[in-house]
């Protein structure tokens, strides 16, 4: 399983030099180790980049699950929707890559708002487990309308990213345009939605319905618009992260958005479901121990690494990173 | 509110039911009469099924489309021996497991006499049996697996997997493409790992050194850093990538990104690289594949039908799955012509007459995808893959 | 007077002994009007060849309501489980093919074999899973279900006179000349004898039924339902939670187990890329849309849902998307009041519409009468 890591060539490497370049065995040891370690600085690079666009799409989830008690798993079909209007608008349209992307957070917070109307806000006072099939029924819908509406062909997104890459070490570490977007967006996000529910009217509404609904709603405030406003702001971060994903990874069709979905999901848990710093770790890590479980264990087994991780984190902290333990009172 | 719920699940049930019942009796009334004599005697059913929903609907739709286009020529220029063909297609959803057998289901229930299905491997191998079982000729128009004709009323258009996997190799060795070859193929994906694993046994005999040889899976095939970086860091001068085109373009993307630039060999999965709308045809320059079918080919079959499939089918350009469905059609039709197959025979001896056509020795077929086409009785199909390279965002012949 | 004792006996029972015996005749009745049907040649190809896979998701969705509305929790590893329970069978009886000949002796070994493999699993899973809540756990069932799933679909496995071989690639295999692979990967299992029928899908039901409400109703069953309601208070009563989740988890995988040996001796090749968590949603969609906690509506649901696209297919373009509409209507119909309202109101509308058309249709006849 090893035997693809570049690390375990580091002796061989080591020969190869002290034999054929004549140079001391000190200087071949370290040039064979620069090269492992770059390797492996470079997987790390490729894991915060793929992380950072899971920890977006993390926090959408965290926020809706955090506020609104509910599992939104048409999540990633938003994305998929966003990165879809991105597209047409600039390909069809013409329109400028970052009104493209404004018009697309526009979009997928009025479809937000439109959905939570439609399917969530009848089954408030079901079980939890009610709203979760609904919103399968709702991911279900957006795949398969956007099937019809869109056609099954895949298509190839430009990205909306212009920044070039920046490359170090003689282009032995590069790190795109996209990646440092990713990154400094995520970390925008996340001190964007603490200083919004911290500073801000509806930001501290929205904190006081997810500690408790009934007494935020007898001190005055108006759940519904609290909730639909968690919602609309979920479904925008969904458009940025579209935006991200799409960027990085040029391909889009009808079921882009579910596996990012589902690896979001888990980083969110992972994090500690509720916690917006939570969701930013949880998918960094995710990213990470992905790339790396690829890279240096296994590319087939990559998925049940992160996943074995996961449970192993679980296992010790059973909620989450940073999650807060929920003290059950009798 | 109990109440209500047990109306509402009693409705439905009962809706579900009676429509079932309903289905089951006017289908049963045509399977009965068609198991004896066809539909209505001038007419041939030919059945497909593939993925018109999900993430391979791409596939499954464009079969779909060359079917019909083909069986609607036919019938304008007046049928076979007097027969029309009829397509009837059902969803699989590519599901390697009951929703391919529920496709296949319903097709009998329509009066299938011939299977012109199914278009991803996985789906296929869970009804070879099947249709064994029902004698109905099954001739599949991209399922590539070996074990898919392991029966004998099963035959393929497209080559098999170990056949392309070797012919790459070969073609690497005997022209010198390189000799450090690095690959990336999908772990989860029959028809991946089959070429690869045929190719990784014929790239050692030539003697080619495979320095890395990376994998991916279904649930992780956006991101190939990892693997990108690998095959860069073992040196590997050329990188086999027996996948899809769509994976490959991505992997043509995050290659450049990262300043690696080795050559990029694959098969006929890559074939619609250079129609992937808004791709640049640039980062594609110079990857050569092997292919039945190429749609900028100058030759007239291939203008015509390319012409023929964009004005039918919203201008998109037809690739090589459709191509190998569209010549199926024209197979059968050439066979039921020389058979003298007539619609009101059953499809058990449709398939009998079939079997004995198409593998006799003086029968072969020029098509869009190969010239001389000929068949063995195990169902596989001579014809030699053209290796072409991406030039200009065109294909270019290889030698 | 034999009836009236019978009559007031039957009344006597308890309400779960009638609703039980109710369920089982309806499955009962189902059954034998199929088979019926089918031995008459009434049904089409499409019904027949769904009555194994029928079977299969009803014993799915019965087994995951026993986690999730007997024990409340949230499992959404079902189909891992069904994924241990396929493959163990299968190769049970790829590997007894030869020795025992008789598929009536060997396949209900296998079915054994595949149910308690997989109740292994699910012993070896709850141990460290069960002290987790809610989403938590949701999300470590998943997990255990995924990476069963990429494990089974890694492997390649065979054997020759040297012994077993397993790998994560066929060329490290090193298979010698009379070897025979079993396992390859991506593609599966193949060779599977295709033992299951529909008799003994009814028989692994109403097996499934009968353990599932005996379990329900036992004593067991209350202390497992007194833990959904109110763990702490079930502890300081002194129930002991690990014992009697395990027990609930076991036996739902054990179910599960069984509902895959069915499912994977229905087709000539198994491949682990079925059992994904769309499989594992899916099942869960049953037993919600059926209702937590209600047996007959797990079975009830499971045929509905399963039926559906299927006879959707004549609208082949807006199957799916009309199959999500109809999920989403019915089960905000299920959990809202003022749909309910809605729905009530629309259907007595339909009722006096009904009552009025008849009136129309009936004085003019009493008035010629007069």
């Amino acid at each position: 399983m090893l035997q693809n890591s570049p690390c375990c060539d580091i002796i061989i490497r080591t020969i190869k030099v002290y034999l054929f370049e004549g140079r001391s065995t000190a200087t071949a040891f370290i040039q064979g180790r620069n090269v492992c370690k770059m390797g492996f600085l470079n997987n790390l690079i490729n894991g915060i980049s793929l992380g950072s666009i899971y920890a977006v799409i993390a926090l959408g989830y965290t926020l809706v699950y955090g506020i609104a008690k509910m599992l939104n798993f048409a999540h990633g079909d938003i994305i998929m929707v966003g990165g879809y209007v991105i597209f047409y608008s600039m390909t069809s349209f013409q329109i400028n890559p970052y009104i493209s992307v404004l018009i697309a957070v526009i979009a997928c917070t009025v479809l937000g708002i439109v959905i939570e109307k439609i399917a969530y806000k009848p089954l408030r006072q079901a079980t939890s487990l009610s709203v979760l099939i609904t919103a399968i029924g709702v991911s279900y819908f957006l795949q398969n309308s956007a099937l019809l509406l869109f056609g099954e062909k895949p298509v190839n997104f430009t990205s909306v990213v212009n920044i070039p890459s920046i490359s170090l070490f003689d282009g032995q570490i590069v790190i795109t345009g996209e990646t440092i977007v990713a990154i400094i967006i995520s970390i925008l996000i996340v001190v964007g939605l603490s200083l919004f529910i911290k500073k801000t009217k509806s930001g501290r509404a929205m904190l006081a319905v997810s500690e408790d609904k009934d007494a935020a709603q007898l001190m005055g405030i108006n759940i519904n618009r609290t909730i639909s406003l968690t919602f609309a702001i979920g479904a925008g971060l969904a458009a940025i992260a579209g935006a991200l994903l799409c960027s990085a990874y040029p391909t889009l069709q009808n079921t882009t958005g579910a596996m990012p979905g589902i690896k979001a999901f888990v980083a969110a848990v992972f994090g500690g479901i509720g916690s917006v710093p939570g969701a930013m770790i949880g998918g960094i890590l995710i990213g990470v121990i992905e790339i790396l479980g690829r890279a240096y264990i296994s590319p087939q087994l990559s998925d049940a690494i992160v996943f074995a991780v996961l449970i192993l984190v679980l296992i010790v902290k059973p909620t989450g990173i940073l999650g807060k333990k929920v003290r059950e009172k009798v | 509110m109990k109440s209500l719920k047990r109306i509402l699940a009693m409705s439905a049930a009962v809706a579900v039911a009676v429509s079932c019942f309903a289905g089951c009796s006017s289908n049963a009334a045509t399977s009965g009469e068609s198991d004896a004599n066809g539909t209505t005697g001038k007419t041939i059913v030919i059945g497909g099924s593939g993925p018109l929903t999900g993430s391979a609907a791409q596939y499954g739709v464009g079969v779909k489309n060359a079917i019909e286009l083909a069986v609607n020529e036919i019938n304008a220029a007046g049928g076979v021996n007097g027969n029309t063909l009829k397509l009837v297609f059902e969803d699989d959803e590519a599901d390697p497991g009951d929703k391919a057998v529920n496709a296949y289901n319903t097709l009998k229930d329509q009066g299938m006499q011939i299977f012109l299905g199914t278009v991803t491997t996985g789906s296929c191998l869970a009804v070879i049996d099947k249709s064994k079982a029902d004698n109905i000729f099954q001739f599949t128009p991209s399922a590539s697996a070996q074990d898919v004709i392991a029966n004998d009323n099963c035959f393929q258009i497209c080559f098999t997997d170990p056949n392309q996997g070797k012919a790459s190799a070969d073609y690497i060795a005997d022209n010198k493409v390189a000799t450090k070859v690095g690959v990336i193929y999908d772990s989860s994906d029959a028809y991946s790992s089959g070429i690869y694993n045929a190719f990784k046994k014929e790239a050692q005999a030539k003697g080619l050194e495979l320095v890395s040889e990376q994998s991916f899976t279904k649930d992780s095939k956006t991101d190939f850093s990892a693997q990108i970086a690998d095959c860069k860091n073992k040196g590997a001068e050329l990188v086999f990538l027996p996948i899809y085109y769509q994976e490959a373009s991505l992997i043509l993307t995050q290659s450049n990104n990262v300043g690696y630039a080795p050559k990029f060999f694959g098969c006929d999965g890559l074939d619609g690289i250079t129609s992937i709308e808004n791709f640049d045809t640039a980062l594609a320059e110079g990857v050569m594949l092997l292919t039945p079918f190429a749609a900028d080919s100058k030759d007239q079959a291939t203008q015509d039908f390319v012409k023929a499939y964009k004005e039918a089918y919203n201008d998109e350009t037809p690739n090589q799955f459709a191509a190998d469905a569209y010549d199926g059609v024209k197979i059968l039709a050439k066979l039921i012509e020389t058979q003298n197959i007539t619609g009101d025979m059953s499809a058990s001896d449709i398939c009998e007459k079939l079997k004995a056509g198409i593998t006799a020795s003086d029968f072969s077929f020029d098509g869009l995808t190969g010239t001389g086409m000929t068949w063995t009785a195990g169902g596989e199909v001579s014809k030699a893959p053209k290796a072409v390279v991406i030039k200009d965002g065109n294909y270019s012949a290889l030698e | 007077m034999s009836n009236k004792t019978t009559l007031a006996k039957a009344r006597m029972l308890k309400p779960q002994t009638k609703q039980s015996f109710t369920t089982y005749i309806m499955v009962i009745a189902a059954f034998v009007i199929m088979m019926v049907l089918s031995s008459t040649g009434n049904v089409s190809s499409q019904i027949e060849g769904l009555l194994v896979p029928l079977c299969v998701y009803s014993i799915l969705a019965v087994s995951l309501n026993l986690t999730v509305g007997i024990l409340g929790e949230l499992s959404l590893g079902q189909a891992g489980f069904m994924c241990v329970g396929a493959y163990s069978s299968a190769l049970f009886s790829i590997a007894t093919n030869e020795s025992i000949t008789v598929a009536w002796i060997r396949f209900p070994l296998a079915i054994l074999v595949g149910g308690i493999c997989a109740a292994v699993f699910g012993i070896l899973i709850g141990i460290p899973v069960l002290r987790l809540r809610g989403d938590y756990l949701a999300i470590v069932t998943l997990a255990f279900g995924e990476i069963i799933k990429n494990v089974f679909a890694a492997l390649y496995v065979g054997i020759d006179s040297n012994g077993l071989h397993i790998a994560l690639n066929q060329a490290d295999m090193n298979l010698a000349e009379d070897g025979t692979e079993i396992i390859r990967g991506a593609l599966g299992v193949k060779g599977v004898p295709q033992d299951s029928t529909f008799v003994i899908g009814f028989v692994l039901l109403m097996i499934t039924l009968i353990i599932s409400y005996n379990f329900i109703n036992s004593r067991t069953g209350r202390a497992v339902k007194a833990i959904r309601d109110n763990a702490i208070a079930a502890e300081s009563v002194g129930l002991n939670i690990t014992k009697y989740k395990l027990i609930t988890f076991a036996l739902t995988a054990f179910l599960a187990g069984l509902a895959g040996a069915l499912y994977s001796h229905n087709y000539a090749t198994l491949q682990a890329a079925k059992f994904d968590y769309n499989m594992s949603i899916l099942i869960l969609v049953f037993v919600v849309l059926g209702g937590i906690g209600n047996i007959r509506g797990s079975v009830i649901a499971a045929i509905v849902l399963t039926l559906l696209p299927e006879v959707l297919r004549s609208i082949n373009n807006y199957r799916m998307l009309i199959y999500s509409i109809v999920l989403i209507v019915m089960m905000i119909c299920t959990s809202n009041e003022k749909a309910r309202n809605l729905i009530i109101s629309v259907l007595n509308w339909l009722k006096d519409q009904i009552i009025k058309l008849k009136n129309m249709i009936i004085k003019p006849k009493t008035k010629e009468v007069k």
